[in-house]
């Protein structure tokens, strides 16, 4: 190879690396400020109290680990049908044209910043959900949905891709056999690309469950666990950026060990997605 | 490709000696403040002021906690801390400067009927004993109990002031500015709150404490007791830039401004 060209691989490599590099520092630095304080009050007082006081010595997260999964699975409640359903219209009933409008408009709903999706919770459904369901309305039920059209967008699409790698044989071998449209769907198309529509889910989640700002806007962020869908909930990462302006000492280190929590979850979230997926290409 | 890249180096150059000369001018000042939420609008103004009357000086003025402005102080990042709160423990070793009081108000919803709360009342609301409205002779309705988050100095005040070493429910909704306290209440009839009283304004209603109402002349005769003081920090003597601010501050001129803002003034 002539040098020059050996230079360059080596320029990109360098740059295809670096996204690594970043990675194992995050990872690094969140530990290096996380874990002493995991070592000195123990994981399991940190994951199983439920006092959170972190200036008085209590660093209990229990409540705001349940809630960020309360909210994960109450988005994914709303999420899951509407972006399935969506995908599957999309993929087997939308005719060019349609697709053609129906996919950009999926895409910007996914480009929105999250603080948008959050002010409109506050402004809007905050008062509606106060007005006629009771309760202070910044609840469980007003974050998930506002999280729940959040990840519409990463379902339909994930879904979408899935629904369409089905080879066409498949279909044309369910038509042939006299099956209608929704026989082939329910039957064969969405029974094949069954792994993929779980990733869809299961990246889902794990956006809903890294959501900050518009969780902060709309969660009201008090510190026990909900006793119903109408009341008040703090979740991992608003935690985090709740106190972390205000956070020194033990304080801080608190915040960090949060954010080791949420990196476990988020990463078991991503193993899973990507275990499924996998298993289909091999197969 | 050797051209482009000294032609590179050479604007580099140029910027970092731009800049270089830019900072030493003589008689420029960029003063960088930080902390309380609760100070920072009105440090603002009289940053605005004070820049509109010096030529020669920048004065940025940024959030982010007593705290944080204190800590940014101590290690250098900050020329001048604003704090809500009296400087505790190790904190004592940096200078700190009165500015002037502020008052804590209770607020409520214009359309909630209840015109006075005791502080044992209002202690018992945050500690989550009298969760409905109908105790205090109104709907039978859950009271929205709003409180700031851990680590404010506006939160740390109150408990100081209110909790006598109680603790705050659990389940008391959290927000983490004077602003969005004010907003929720100023929309939600049930709410309670409590921020600064100099950023109480006609879409919340501050409710008497004790019998007495939070008006300005009860602040300056001290009968309002739910007082606490503002203060500008910085690390050992101050700068001639930084001790000119701060001088314009205590002057009758910047208590005025503070004063029209609804501030109780140290003059």
């Amino acid at each position: 190879m002539k040098r020059e060209e050996i230079h360059i691989e080596w320029t990109f490599r360098l740059f295809a690396f670096s996204s690594l590099l970043f990675l194992f520092l995050i990872l690094f630095f969140i530990l290096f400020e996380g874990s002493p304080l995991l070592y000195k009050v123990g994981l399991r007082s940190v994951l199983l109290e439920q006092r959170w006081a972190p200036t008085k010595g209590s660093f209990g997260i229990l409540p705001m680990v349940v809630s960020s999964f309360l909210v994960t699975f109450g988005a994914l409640c709303l999420g899951a049908p509407l972006g399935l359903f969506c995908a599957i219209f999309l993929s087997e009933y939308a005719s060019r044209s349609v697709r053609m409008v129906l996919k950009p408009t999926l895409e910007l709903l996914a480009a929105i910043p999250s603080v948008v999706y959050g002010f409109m919770g506050v402004v809007y459904l905050v008062p509606i959900v106060r007005e006629y369901l009771g309760g202070p309305g910044f609840s469980l039920l007003t974050t998930s949905l506002v999280l729940g059209i959040m990840i519409l967008p990463t379902i339909t699409s994930i879904s979408f891709d899935a629904m369409q790698s089905v080879p066409g044989p498949f279909r044309e071998g369910s038509y042939a056999m006299g099956a209608t449209r929704w026989q082939t769907i329910w039957r064969i198309t969405l029974p094949s690309a069954r792994s993929g529509i779980v990733a869809g889910f299961i990246l889902g989640m794990g956006r809903a469950i890294g959501e900050t700002m518009a969780v902060i806007m709309v969660a009201g962020n008090a510190l026990s666990i909900p006793k119903g869908l109408l009341e008040p909930l703090r979740t991992l990462t608003g935690n985090i950026a709740l106190e972390l302006a205000y956070a020194t000492g033990e304080h801080r280190s608190a915040l960090f060990t949060t954010g080791v929590i949420l990196l476990l979850i988020i990463m078991i979230f991503n193993s899973v997605a990507n275990f499924v997926v996998k298993k289909r290409i091999v197969r | 490709m050797k051209r482009l890249l000294l032609v590179f180096l050479l604007i580099l150059l140029v910027f970092l000696l731009y800049g270089l000369r830019r900072g030493s001018k003589e008689g420029f000042c960029h003063l960088t403040l930080i902390g309380s939420t609760s100070v920072q609008p009105f440090a603002e103004r009289l940053a605005e002021e004070f820049m509109a009357e010096n030529k020669g000086y920048l004065l940025d003025v940024q959030g982010g906690g007593s705290t944080a402005g204190i800590q940014a102080v101590r290690q250098d990042t900050a020329h001048i801390g604003m704090s809500s709160r009296e400087l505790k423990g190790e904190e004592r070793t940096l200078k700190s400067y009165l500015i002037c009081y502020d008052a804590l108000a209770v607020i409520v919803h214009p359309a909630n009927p209840i015109e006075n709360l005791s502080i044992r009342e209002i202690r018992e609301i945050y500690a989550g004993r009298k969760r409905s409205w109908r105790e205090f002779g109104w709907k039978d309705r859950a009271i929205d109990v709003i409180t700031r988050e851990e680590g404010s100095g506006t939160r740390s005040s109150f408990e100081d002031l209110v909790m006598k070493g109680e603790e705050i429910a659990p389940t008391v909704m959290v927000q983490d500015s004077n602003g969005s306290v004010r907003e929720i209440v100023a929309n939600d009839p049930y709410a309670i709150g409590y921020i600064s009283f100099g950023l109480v304004d006609r879409r919340v209603k501050a409710v008497s404490i004790d019998g007495v109402r939070p008006t300005e002349e009860n602040i300056k005769r001290k009968v309002y007791r739910f007082v606490r003081p503002f203060l500008f920090i910085t690390k050992g003597a101050p700068k001639a830039c930084e001790q000119n601010f701060i001088s314009f501050v205590l002057s009758e001129r910047g208590q005025g401004i503070l004063k029209r803002e609804g501030l109780i003034p140290v003059l």
